[in-house]
């Protein structure tokens, strides 16, 4: 007189046809396509904001590393005659700011991202990985808008076009791929210690000093050499160096030549490489968690 | 049983969460402190849950706060990794545990749909192919350009469902998303899954909104303390969680993996070989029972104008639905609870002692009786008594379709009520006179109907006794 429910078949489910169970959340996903999506419409609406945001704009984007520009260039041309004979001294050093303002956008931004992105992390299956990206993708594009005012800039002071251009795409991949390794470790760091945020602060602040972007890196060989490498070893003092090189002024020193040698690359392309895995491996590890952390 | 490959498979899929006591969050405490070990619980969120949604399927997964359904829902999302077992989703999915996932107030509607679609798993290509549809449905044309902070939280959420529906997903995830926007747009959405529902899409809802999963689902889970008590039929299930709510007891015969109901007397089901402990075998038929009996339903029944009781009632007279409960323990002011049902399980009636019923001792017994004027449609009504222990509080005893009768009439109404009514038509000419055509009594009543028949018969042999009528009366034909 009753039909009796039967209850889920625990020992022995059937699960032909079925595929393989769900991995749950993870670094990359498991669609390459959706995953640039997502990135991208993460990083387009974060420029956008930036873009949009305010009456003038991309202005303000523009303006804080120009009053930094402004401020560095008059003390190190007027008061410390630290640039004064170098030339093209005001275009190096806004490409100096220019660079750094991306690192430590890309980088800062990546600290936070996770948990700035909260909402999003907690509540649709999303590719983990996407969040840092897309931070380091929106400040990617305002390096495309900076460079050209650098570009612009140069022109003005009297540079010109060299076939040494060329390099700057492949400068500006290296500095991403160093910049993403540092995001992904940072990121993921953050969700479990808040103080990575500060410490990571110090840290911008160092580099800014310890990296030739108001002093040319031949005025520190000058009177230390050894000290020279050491600086050079830093990748982002690397790619900033051959930066100059390549596309301000030609008389300086290219990064091989700043490092002593070519061989001597492989140090700060190698920490690029070793934080970039480390970078990605804590990254997956921690990925499933990440939602469950924050 | 033979059937088509599931859309959603769980197989014992269990979850926990660590709470540390103390949260390291520092890498100073970490440096102070590096061999400490910080206590942690262990939550156990989900806990060996299994169980599978055919396609096609709207399935309901219930459960009080903290029982583990949005743990589930994030594990079905991808949101969380289980700790062990499976998940096989086979199709496309898209969740919906907030409405709107990605909106940004600063960005007008045409930027948030696009990101609100990427972000559900839509390409941008097939966001903007889409926009219009999403626009169309939730009405927004004059707004397009309207930054999101602008909108007032009704076009908001009209906004976010249009864009969900607009996502071609096979299994769809929703997570509560019914109690939001004002009535007609409730409604609207309401419609919407039943297209949903229609066009063969796999549904799972996760909800404690007992009138929504009774209204959509085909089947529905429900869940305590991480483990599943109750599978299929919604309205079984409904009523589990309702006894979940009130009774502490059940709650912990619940996570002991046991349960407090009892088949309903003489329909005792015996548990097949091989069926766990934890699944809760009812017969299919309802007549569930629920509660400790401490106050015990021993008797129910529907009454005629005359007192006695009846299986059939007739329509159009007074009567009355009576039950008597023993009581073995003492219960200040119980309520008692009527509940009439159709045979399609719609509540039609309602009614229940309130708050004063005074004071019952062990051994006494409780008559609760409604008269009332039978206005039912024809068909037949199951009650459902029940006493709890206070108004809106635990189940003594509630016996589920109980007993049943049927309403015997014309059928004349064809709504759920038949109402006693009279019918006036006029006919009103372009200056202004008017002309009765004709005024008809109508009642539903077997009796009646046949004297109103006989009535208007008599009049018609007379001849028309009023000058005004040049219309044919309407005749009452008795039809059963």
């Amino acid at each position: 007189m009753s039909t009796i429910e039967a209850p889920p078949v625990r020992e022995a489910p059937d699960v032909t046809g079925l595929g393989d169970p769900i991995k749950g959340p993870t670094a990359l996903g498991s669609d390459p396509v959706r995953f640039w999506h997502l990135t991208r419409a993460l990083a387009v609406t974060d420029f956008k904001l930036k873009f949009f945001g305010s009456v003038l704009g991309y202005a303000w984007q523009l303006m804080r590393p120009l009053l930094l520009f402004g401020v560095l260039y008059v003390v190190f041309t007027e008061i410390v005659s630290l640039g004064k004979d170098v030339p093209f001294y005001g275009v190096m050093l806004l490409m100096g700011i220019v660079l750094f303002s991306f690192f430590s956008e890309a980088t800062g931004g990546a600290v936070t991202s996770l948990s700035d992105r909260e909402n999003l992390v907690r509540r649709i299956e999303f590719p983990r990985l996407a969040v840092p990206l897309s931070v380091i993708l929106t400040a990617l594009m305002n390096l495309g808008l900076n460079l050209i005012v650098v570009i612009i800039f140069l022109m003005v002071s009297g540079g010109s076009v060299m076939l040494t251009w060329l390099e700057i795409p492949l400068l500006v991949i290296l500095l991403v791929f160093f910049c993403t390794g540092l995001g992904m470790l940072l990121s993921v760091g953050y969700v479990r210690y808040r103080d990575v945020r500060p410490i990571w602060d110090v840290v911008l602040q160092i580099m800014f000093y310890a990296t030739p972007i108001f002093y040319t890196i031949t005025t520190v060989s000058e009177s230390n050499a050894t000290l020279a490498k050491i600086i050079m070893y830093n990748p982002f003092a690397a790619v900033l160096q051959q930066m100059r090189h390549a596309v301000v002024d030609p008389s300086q020193p290219s990064a091989a030549a700043a490092i002593g040698g070519t061989v001597y690359l492989l140090i700060p392309l190698g920490i690029m490489v070793v934080l970039f895995f480390v970078g990605y491996r804590t990254f997956r590890r921690e990925a499933p968690k990440i939602a469950e952390i924050l | 049983m033979p059937q088509a490959v599931p859309a959603v498979l769980v197989d014992d899929v269990s979850k926990s969460f660590e709470l540390p006591r103390e949260q390291v969050h520092t890498l100073k405490e970490r440096a102070l402190h590096p061999f400490r070990r910080t206590g942690s619980d262990t939550l156990n969120a989900l806990r060996g849950v299994s169980f599978s949604v055919a396609p096609g399927e709207f399935f309901g997964i219930v459960g009080r706060n903290g029982s583990g359904k949005s743990t589930m829902l994030k594990c079905l999302a991808g949101i969380y990794g289980a700790d062990t077992g499976r998940i096989f989703i086979n199709g496309r999915l898209s969740s919906f545990i907030e409405l709107g996932v990605g909106f940004n107030p600063d960005l007008p509607a045409r930027d948030n749909v696009g990101i609100n679609a990427t972000m559900l798993g839509l390409s941008p290509k097939e966001g903007r192919k889409r926009f219009d549809a999403i626009i169309d449905f939730a009405e927004l044309h004059d707004f397009v350009d309207l930054k999101l902070k602008n909108y007032s939280s009704g076009m908001l959420v009209r906004l976010a469902f249009a864009v969900m529906i607009q996502v071609d997903a096979d299994i769809l995830l929703i997570d509560e998303v019914l109690a939001v926007g004002d009535l007609s747009f409730q409604q609207k959405c309401f419609d919407e899954f039943e297209t949903i529902r229609r066009s063969g899409k796999t549904v799972l809802l996760v909800t404690h909104d007992m009138a929504a999963v009774q209204r959509f689902c085909d089947r529905a889970l429900l869940l305590e303390h991480g483990r599943v008590t109750e599978e299929g039929d919604p309205a079984r299930v409904g009523n589990r969680y309702q006894e979940l709510n009130f009774s502490e007891e059940a709650r912990v015969d619940a996570a002991a993996g046991t349960s407090a109901i009892e088949p309903a007397a003489g329909t005792n089901v015996p548990r097949p070989e091989g069926v766990s402990e934890d699944t809760i075998i009812v017969p299919d038929f309802g007549g569930s029972r629920y509660g400790n009996q401490n106050a015990e339903i021993i008797d129910a029944g529907f009454e005629d104008k005359t007192g006695k009781r009846r299986e059939t009632l007739p329509v159009g007279e007074p009567c009355a639905m009576v039950f008597r409960a023993l009581f073995h323990e003492r219960v200040e002011d119980p309520n008692f609870e009527l509940q009439l049902l159709n045979s399609h399980g719609d509540i039609m009636f309602l009614s229940s002692s309130g708050p004063t019923s005074g004071v019952f001792d062990v051994g006494d017994e409780a008559h609760f009786r409604i008269y009332f004027e039978n206005v039912l449609a024809p068909d037949r009504y199951h009650l459902s008594p029940a006493v709890r222990r206070a108004p809106g509080g635990e189940w003594l005893d509630y016996r589920e379709r109980f007993c049943s009768v049927v309403v015997t009439g014309l059928g004349l109404s064809g709504g759920l009520v038949s109402l006693r009514h009279e019918q006036a038509m006029f006919r009103v000419e372009p200056d202004g006179q008017t002309h009765v055509l004709k005024t008809t009594e109508i009642a539903d009543n077997v009796e009646e109907g046949l004297r109103d028949r006989d009535r208007a018969r008599d009049r018609d042999r007379d001849g028309d006794p009023d000058g005004d009528r040049d219309g044919a009366e309407q005749r009452v034909e008795p039809t059963a």
